[in-house]
């Protein structure tokens, strides 16, 4: 073999399980971004690292697999009328300038603050975040559960969503089809920052794309899940190109997430088509609360690196970086088990009122 | 619903597609050294990885895509017709 280490002195060596554990990961990660419009990359990560991938190589080659795979589910979800290109690109250029802010204040705490401070702002985020949001998306879901509506293909507007669709600021207002209104794009540029900071942040900027879309900007839910795939595939194809210049994206990697996630995303893109739209809230909310347990696990560790609380053991720190990597990846899990699950209960719901209604004709 | 049209499976272009897919994915591993020398060098060859996407994500997502049809796993009819 020839020795090219020096040159890639970040790219690990890949074996068969490897490839499997990578294969099986993206496919399931690309099943819910299908659905919700992002999701995955939080446990691909993380995943990549514990293979002895470097971080940045690992985040690198995550957002290198995650624009394509973004490209494929949204033009999948295009096919079913479900995306608004436009608003997916005006929030993605904010959010690019997000994602550029985000990766400064990133480099910044490091420097200041080493690797375990860096974690912990990221822990933290993860928590304050995920619980605030999650927490909310849940409780609508659950709401909506309760009130018996579940059927109704119709969601109703927020109020807030409605004050800013009233909002008129000249020069600055785009119709978009998805929100069937006008709104001035002040109010979209900080939305896209912070789905771009949270991107550079958590890697999952769709956790407050997303829901600001339903909730602040009065999009279905539906729509609000394909734009965001508009989103990720903006800010991926600039951050990709940006941590490729450094030589950071490790292209097979990527690729191979890419082969697993590609089957995911086209499945979870059908699954849409199944489903009534507070589904999609279920998803997302139940999602976000188990990974917020995941990290807050991970706080005392990065707070004891830190010195700021008694040292933890390093048996006890192996104990939790473990249930906390278990809990994420059940997360993931259970959130492709609910797609799945209503997809099938979907499927077959058609399939027995298509039969009743050639029973019924072949009767006449 | 009257008209029970059967839908031809794209059977032929998934084998096609899936074909140049593995043959992708075979080159991708069997390289597996030059590729990292040469995609790790950045700069300009930045364009790279990001071509190398593309490429995949074209060939395998449409390979991706027919596979599920030709399973039978399809978009829910629309809901006027399921009336």
């Amino acid at each position: 073999m020839h020795d090219v280490v020096n040159a890639a002195a970040n790219f690990i060596n890949l074996d068969v399980m490897n490839i499997v554990y990578l294969f099986l990961v993206g496919f399931v990660g690309g099943l819910v971004s299908g659905f919700i419009g992002s999701g995955g990359a939080f446990v691909l990560t993380p995943a990549m690292m514990s293979m002895g991938v470097p971080g940045l190589v690992a985040v690198a080659s995550n957002m290198c697999h995650k624009f394509p795979k973004a490209l494929i589910g949204s033009i999948k979800r295009a096919k079913y009328g479900q995306v608004d290109v436009k608003l997916g690109i005006v929030l993605g250029i904010s959010a690019e300038a997000g994602v550029l802010y985000g990766a400064h204040i990133q480099e910044n705490i490091k420097k200041s603050f080493g690797e375990a401070g860096s974690n912990l702002y990221v822990s933290a985020a993860f928590v304050v975040i995920l619980a605030i949001v999650g927490g909310f998306v849940l409780l609508d879901a659950w709401k909506t559960y309760k009130s018996g509506n579940t059927q109704q293909d119709e969601e109703k507007v927020t109020k807030l969503a409605r004050w800013v669709q009233s909002i008129n600021i000249p020069g600055t207002m785009v119709y978009f089809k998805s929100l069937n209104a006008r709104i001035s794009v002040l109010f979209t540029i900080p939305l896209g920052f912070a789905t771009g900071m949270l991107a550079a942040t958590i890697a999952v900027g769709g956790f407050i794309g997303v829901p600001s879309m339903i909730y602040v900007l009065g999009a279905p839910s539906l729509m609000a899940s394909a734009t965001e795939l508009v989103i990720a595939f903006v800010m991926g194809l600039g951050g990709s190109f940006k941590y490729a210049m450094h030589g950071l994206v490790d292209i097979r990697l990527a690729m191979i997430i890419l082969a697993g996630s590609l089957f995911g995303i086209q499945l979870g893109a059908i699954g849409t088509t199944y489903v009534k739209p507070y589904m999609i809230k279920i998803v997302m909310g139940t999602i976000m609360v188990i990974v917020l347990f995941s990290r807050a696990l991970m706080v005392p560790v990065y707070m004891s690196q830190l010195h700021l609380i008694q040292e933890i053991s390093a048996g006890s720190v192996k104990a939790l970086k473990s249930v906390s990597f278990g809990i994420m990846i059940s997360a993931l899990a259970l959130g492709a088990f609910i797609v799945l699950r209503a997809m099938w209960q979907g499927r077959k719901a058609q399939q027995e009122l298509a039969a009743r209604e050639v029973f019924e004709q072949s009767k006449i | 619903m009257s008209e029970n049209k059967v839908k031809k499976k794209p059977v032929g272009k998934m084998v096609f597609m899936g074909i140049i897919s593995i043959g992708l994915y075979a080159l991708l591993l069997s390289q597996q050294d030059f590729l990292n020398e040469v995609f790790g060098k950045g700069g300009a060859y930045a364009f790279l990885p990001i071509i190398t996407a593309f490429l995949f994500s074209f060939v395998h997502g449409s390979f991706t895509g027919d596979f599920w049809t030709v399973l039978g796993v399809e978009a829910a009819k629309k809901r006027k017709e399921v009336k």
